[in-house]
């Protein structure tokens, strides 16, 4: 990137994680995965990874099993909307998982 | 060697655009915009002019296209009028915000309701508060030459230039406009380099949500919260009229046309009733100034160019010296009185030079404005100036209020 003058004289940033800080502290509802209802963690291998599509901050890994980075995770709950498996509940924080 | 042709407001502004060497243009057609729109995509289709004419289903689109292309580094252009404008309001402030030099005409028309497609200034003075460069011309050579000051000026501050004119009275009425020499522009207007240039090797998030406070990037450097990005911009245009006025002088220098950097003043010198307002307006009280001086009434006119940044200081000088003044508005901040009138007072706060100051709203939705009634209004306020009637309640010209 070349620049003229004043190197900031429109507001950017980098493409980096966390260039906003832990934005999951903002979170009021957290995403809890049941690994024994998600396709990819029972057919050990690539399935769906609808949530990892559709969720809009980029925060969850296609991997086996699926992981989610409750660092930036907002909360919003659209994966567990979306996952046609119903294998994702939304737990309000300061409560039990279970 | 001149090249003198007979052109509209529209023609001349398109010509403008052209010898600016624009190369993305997106404009949604509106009265009495329409014109020049259709001048610009011809001359892309014909090929006279290298450019990307981009059709869009509104001006909210128009102007979005160009915050996008000119972040990309592509010089732009846009025009609209009126209700055009207001959809364009949210993006006004974007592309100020965005520190982007794109130039834009508003050829200006009343706004509705109720609906007129005639000529009054209520559209760019609603927007006087977003950021943008406004210069108000007074004629067809202006506009032309105007246009091409303001890709110099806008690259210059980095902020986003309207170039005012008025609908019909000047969009729609042939004048005499010497053409300038293509070479000659492209040596004047030097080509635009962009504030930032993006490269897929090195991306940027552009615009992301800033927060309240200064704050540390993931790489721990210190960046600006939101109001520092506000301070700048403002500070931008408060540097601008010292590159407004000096623009305006290498223009003359290179084309021998000086429009006035700021204001301009006519019969100026030893005037002590002056006339002033924005545009043609303005250029009309010339012709009321005349009418008065054969009366024996000492009677000038400075035409106010530049409306934002508002020129206080410099109008200060412009008036000094004068015993009375008097507004001619097309256009008012509904509820108090015409925006001009208002900041030109505050101008005065605190000054020495306490000078009694009558506004006038006038000609607005296209009602004719004769230099007959400015020089009748002006010697009404200069009788009662002289009996001591420093301040009255805004008058609304030829305008039945019983
Ligand atoms: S709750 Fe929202 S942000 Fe968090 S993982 Fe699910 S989709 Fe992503
Ligand atoms: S959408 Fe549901 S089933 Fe599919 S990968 Fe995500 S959690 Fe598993």
């Amino acid at each position: 990137m070349t620049t003229k003058k004043d190197d900031s004289i429109s507001a950017m940033c980098t493409v980096a994680i966390g260039e906003a800080g832990e934005t999951g502290d903002w979170r009021s509802l957290r995403p809890v995965i049941n690994h024994a209802k998600c396709i990819p963690s029972i057919k050990k291998k690539s399935a769906c990874f609808l949530c990892w599509l559709y969720c809009p901050e980029g925060v969850i890994k296609a991997a086996i099993p699926v992981e989610i980075d409750l660092d930036y995770c907002k909360g919003c709950g659209v994966c567990a909307e979306e996952c046609p498996a119903k294998a994702i509940t939304m737990v309000r924080e300061g409560e039990d998982d279970e | 060697m001149s090249n003198v042709q007979i052109m509209t407001g529209n023609q001349a502004a398109a010509i403008g655009a052209k010898l600016s060497n624009v190369q993305v243009v997106a404009a949604y057609p509106i009265t009495p915009q329409s014109q020049l729109a259709e001048i610009i995509s011809q001359y892309i289709e014909g090929g006279e002019l290298k450019a990307e004419y981009v059709r869009v289903e509104g001006e909210h689109s128009a102007l979005t296209v160009c915050i996008s292309a000119s972040t990309v580094g592509a010089r732009v252009f846009t025009a609209t009028s009126a209700n055009g404008l207001l959809y364009m309001h949210e993006q006004l402030h974007w592309a100020a915000g965005s520190r982007l030099p794109i130039v834009m005409c508003c050829v200006n028309r009343g706004v509705g309701a109720p609906w007129t497609i005639f000529n009054d200034q209520q559209d760019s003075i609603s927007q006087r508060d977003t950021g943008w460069i406004q210069i108000y011309c007074r004629n067809n050579q202006e506009i032309l030459d105007t246009i091409i000051q303001a890709y110099r000026i806008a690259e210059e501050v980095y902020a986003p230039v309207m170039v005012c004119y008025d609908g019909f009275v000047l969009s729609h009425t042939m004048m005499p406009v010497d053409i300038p020499d293509p070479e000659k522009a492209r040596d004047f207007l030097p080509p635009y380099q962009a504030h930032t240039i993006l490269s897929p090797e090195d991306p940027r998030t552009l615009n992301p949500v800033l927060f309240p406070n200064r704050r540390a990037n993931s790489a721990g450097v210190l960046c600006d919260g939101y109001m520092e990005m506000r301070y700048k911009l403002q500070a931008a245009l408060e540097r601008s009229p010292a590159v407004i006025e000096e623009t305006s002088r290498r223009f003359a220098e290179v084309f021998g046309r000086d429009h006035g950097g700021l204001s301009w003043g006519y019969r100026r010198e030893d005037a002590e009733l002056v006339m002033t307002g924005m545009g043609s307006v303005a250029s009309e009280a010339m012709q009321a100034a005349d009418i008065l001086r054969e009366e024996g009434i000492k009677a000038g006119v400075v035409g106010i160019r530049v409306f934002r940044p508002f020129p206080a200081k410099h109008l200060k000088e412009a008036f000094r010296g004068v015993k009375g003044i008097v507004i001619f508005e097309k256009g008012i901040s509904y509820g108090y009185e015409g925006a001009l009138c208002s900041d030109l007072k505050a101008a005065f706060y605190g000054s020495e030079h306490q000078v009694p100051v009558h506004s006038y709203i006038a000609g607005l939705g296209g009602r004719d404005v004769k230099a007959r009634e400015l020089a009748d209004a002006a010697r009404a306020s200069w009788q009662e100036m002289q009996s001591g009637i420093a301040e009255k309640p805004t008058t609304w010209l030829n305008c039945y209020t019983g």
